[in-house]
């Protein structure tokens, strides 16, 4: 029964592990062929593999695993996927209904765990029952804000047999998010947008989560008015990198140009973003000048930490259609002298080129790796997955991303180990392209096992690992805000990567030097199978631009570009 | 505070909500919310509020509609302005959260409690329990020779001050069930 919801559902491909509590279901999965399981090698696995599937897709997610510590190590995915708003459906065996709370092997209170780490979830004690709940999770997930949900079903219900619910005939969940924006509101927005002389759209992972139409639609309003665009992480690729208007990255680690715009603009508008930590740095130096429209689907993201003056609780997708259409009905008009001088300031602050660097011919700088990794990849169908920590803001940084649904990483949760089994989704939803991950060496480990994963199915996952034998991150913030105490932040015994992937049975690369680099990438790249490259890098290199915590938008340290010239400028008036 | 020093209850609050929601005054609020009559819902009511900080001042929950399988919580909070909007839209995303009401700026609400309060005593004490009972129109639903237990049903200050005036009247136990509201007129 669970096996025909699931293709009900349109699902065909499953990731999980099996164990004694949910050997009913896959020994349904054995006796068919619409639905590809995929075996992965830790549970936690399943749930990244899931979700790297899902943001390459747009589908939901689907995880199969068994009860107690299946449950339990699927925890962090979840929770990584409720912070990034990630559409996963997991199913977890349970011990036989009358056994619950008799404390019997591999038994856990899973809906009890996994209760304030899902949108919603539940224990299923009655077969009759089983394919209406499953119908209404996949609803639930996929619906209003996406998120993780988890169906617990006892080893008893999975054996008997039940009346089967149609798809078609299951009850219509109550659970029914509002899509369309308050007209008012849309208009006033537009009124502001039309007068606005230093306007900016601060966009975020919900244009993703709101479909490639969306990200259509805020190509066409961006362009249209020519306003420039940040976005968060989460939202790289909604608008493309090589686009006119884009500033790049805003936030904690994000461009120049980017974060003095936010601090310096009149007229903000946020597009599925959530004023995080991350991106508004001190709250009351936080943008002080503007007015700021808020578009979201979720109600309680609206007015969670920043005041906004237009509230728009709605689908970005049909959100942004209502503001064209308005915008467009009154007569396309944009304060465009204010614009001109906008823009002129902008390029003033993007002159200081707060990425610069100097490649080193002695080692690889992290960033000259990405350069390169960037130039020989750009134009191929690429999807880019990452661990966390200062690989992953260097990713962001210097890899352009043209298209939505290409970047995957761990955003609210910040989850090292995210990117191998992540990759491991992409590819397994689009086996023909180029998935890389790009990692560090610490968090690389935390689930290298799944490598096994991708030799099984024979993925073609690209690990790309810029190994600087450090937290590279917490060393970071140890060596700015800790005086220097590099306390447990290095990398002793790490091991052999390219003899590890020989025991693999994958390729291994070893990269020191930067002449060697390009020949190196274009190996892996050339090679049709799993590849681990141990890219060797300048140990000490620091990520920057960096809002220190607790700073505002305009206190923010550059590495190797100077600051002098810009502060000079009268643009540090307005900032 | 208010920014625009408006006083509290004048009319120049009428058109447009002037006040910041990020002031620093604790206001204390009764929300009525309709959820599905599932299991863990309670658990996920309570779990939002312990999860992510807020009070709980009263909680009561009972199924209203048997047929329709819906329970009503109702729930007494404390916080600034902008928390209780928090908890408002918390609330409403949980998925079987069907209605959020904040009875308290929806107008007015009736606000009742029950309350069961045992007092042991002989003597002038015992008849004096018994007179102020009376007043406060509390009945007396358990009688011993050495005990009574009342039962007073009104607002919760109503109740407050029948505890405390049994205190020093030999009082032993109170069980009281929490604030139950519902707006008034219709």
């Amino acid at each position: 029964m669970v096996v025909q919801a699931l293709k009900d559902q349109g699902v065909d491909t499953v990731f999980g592990y099996p164990g004694g509590a949910v050997l009913p279901i896959y020994d349904e999965i054995f006796q068919q062929n619409g639905i590809r399981h995929y075996l992965v090698r830790h549970e936690q696995g399943a749930v990244h593999a899931a979700e790297g599937y899902a943001r390459a897709t747009g589908k939901p997610g689907v995880v199969l695993v068994t009860s107690g510590p299946g449950a339990t190590n699927a925890v962090t995915g979840l929770t990584d996927a409720l912070m990034d708003s990630i559409p996963i459906v997991v199913l977890t065996g349970q011990v036989p209904t009358f056994m619950i709370g008799s404390d019997a092997f591999q038994e856990a209170d899973t809906v009890g765990i996994t209760r304030p780490c899902t949108k919603h979830n539940w224990l299923v004690k009655d077969t009759d029952q089983l394919s209406g709940i499953i119908h209404e999770a996949f609803h639930v997930a996929t619906s209003g804000r996406p998120g993780p949900v988890l169906i617990d079903i006892p080893k008893d219900v999975q054996f008997a047999s039940g009346t089967y619910t149609e798809k078609a005939k299951a009850k219509v969940s109550h659970y029914q998010p509002q899509l369309k924006g308050d007209m008012e509101m849309i208009t006033q927005l537009v009124e502001a947008l039309e007068t606005a002389e230093r306007p900016i759209f601060y966009t975020g992972g919900g244009v993703i989560n709101s479909g490639p139409g969306a990200s259509q639609l805020l190509r066409e309003l961006v362009d249209a008015t020519g306003i420039p665009i940040t976005s968060t992480l989460m939202g790289l690729g909604c608008y493309p990198a090589s686009g006119k208007n884009w500033l790049g990255m805003l936030g904690m680690h994000g461009l120049y140009e980017a974060n003095l715009a936010m601090h310096g603009c009149d007229l903000m508008i946020n597009v599925g973003a959530r004023f995080d930590d991350r991106i508004t740095g001190r709250l009351d130096a936080f943008s002080p000048k503007s007015r700021k429209a808020h578009i979201d689907i979720d109600p309680s993201s609206i007015n969670k930490v920043i005041r906004v003056d237009m509230p728009i609780i709605g689908d970005v997708g049909h959100v942004l259609e209502d503001i064209l259409k308005v915008w467009k009905a009154r007569g396309r008009k944009v304060n465009k002298e204010g614009l001109q001088k906008w823009w002129h300031q902008i390029e003033q602050w993007r002159a200081v080129d707060c990425l610069k660097y100097k490649p080193s011919e002695k080692s690889i700088r992290p960033q000259y790796a990405l350069d390169r990794l960037e130039q020989l990849t750009k134009g191929r169908d690429r999807y880019i997955t990452t661990e966390v920590g200062q690989h992953q803001m260097w990713a962001a940084q210097y890899l352009g991303f043209e298209d939505p649904n290409r970047w995957m990483t761990s955003g609210g949760l910040g989850t090292m180990g995210y990117g191998t089994p992540a990759s491991i989704g992409v590819q397994v939803a689009h086996p023909d392209a180029l998935v890389i991950n790009v990692a560090g060496e610490a968090s690389w480990l935390m689930n290298m096992q799944e490598m096994s994963t991708a030799v099984q199915y024979r993925l073609p996952v690209k690990q790309f690992i810029l190994n600087n034998e450090r937290l590279g991150m917490v060393r970071q913030w140890q060596e700015l805000l800790h005086g220097e105490r590099y306390s447990h932040s290095w990398s002793e015994a790490l091991p052999d990567f390219v003899k590890l992937a020989e025991a693999f049975g994958c390729k291994g690369i070893l990269c020191k030097d930067p002449a060697d680099l390009d020949d190196a990438i274009m190996e892996m790249l050339n090679y049709d199978g799993p590849v681990i490259f141990d890219c060797l890098v300048e140990k000490h290199e620091n990520c920057f631009p960096m809002i220190p915590s607790g700073e505002p938008h305009n206190k923010m340290l550059l590495g190797e570009a100077s600051t002098k010239d810009a502060i000079g400028s009268k643009g540090a008036v307005m900032v | 505070m208010s920014p625009l020093n408006i006083k509290k209850g004048s009319t120049k609050h009428s058109a447009y909500n002037l006040r910041s929601t990020f002031s620093d005054v604790q206001e204390t609020h009764t929300l009525a919310v309709l959820v599905a009559n599932e299991p863990g819902v309670l658990a996920r009511v309570i779990g939002l509020f312990s999860g992510r900080g807020y009070n709980i001042d009263s909680l009561t929950v009972a199924e209203v509609d048997h047929a329709g399988h819906t329970s009503r919580i109702t729930i007494v909070t404390t916080g600034t302005p902008q928390v209780i909007e928090q908890i408002k839209a918390q609330l409403g995303r949980i998925v079987p959260v069907h209605e959020v009401h904040d009875l308290t700026v929806e107008g007015g609400s009736v606000e009742r409690e029950l309350a069961l309060i045992k007092v042991e005593g002989s003597g002038e004490k015992r008849v004096e329990a018994l007179r102020l009972a009376d007043i406060f129109r509390a009945q007396v639903v358990d009688s011993t020779l050495h005990s009574f237990v009342f039962q007073i049903t009104g607002t919760p200050e109503k109740v407050d001050a029948f505890v405390d005036l049994m205190r020093p009247l030999g009082l032993v136990e109170v069980a009281r069930t929490g604030v139950a509201a519902l707006s008034r007129g219709v």
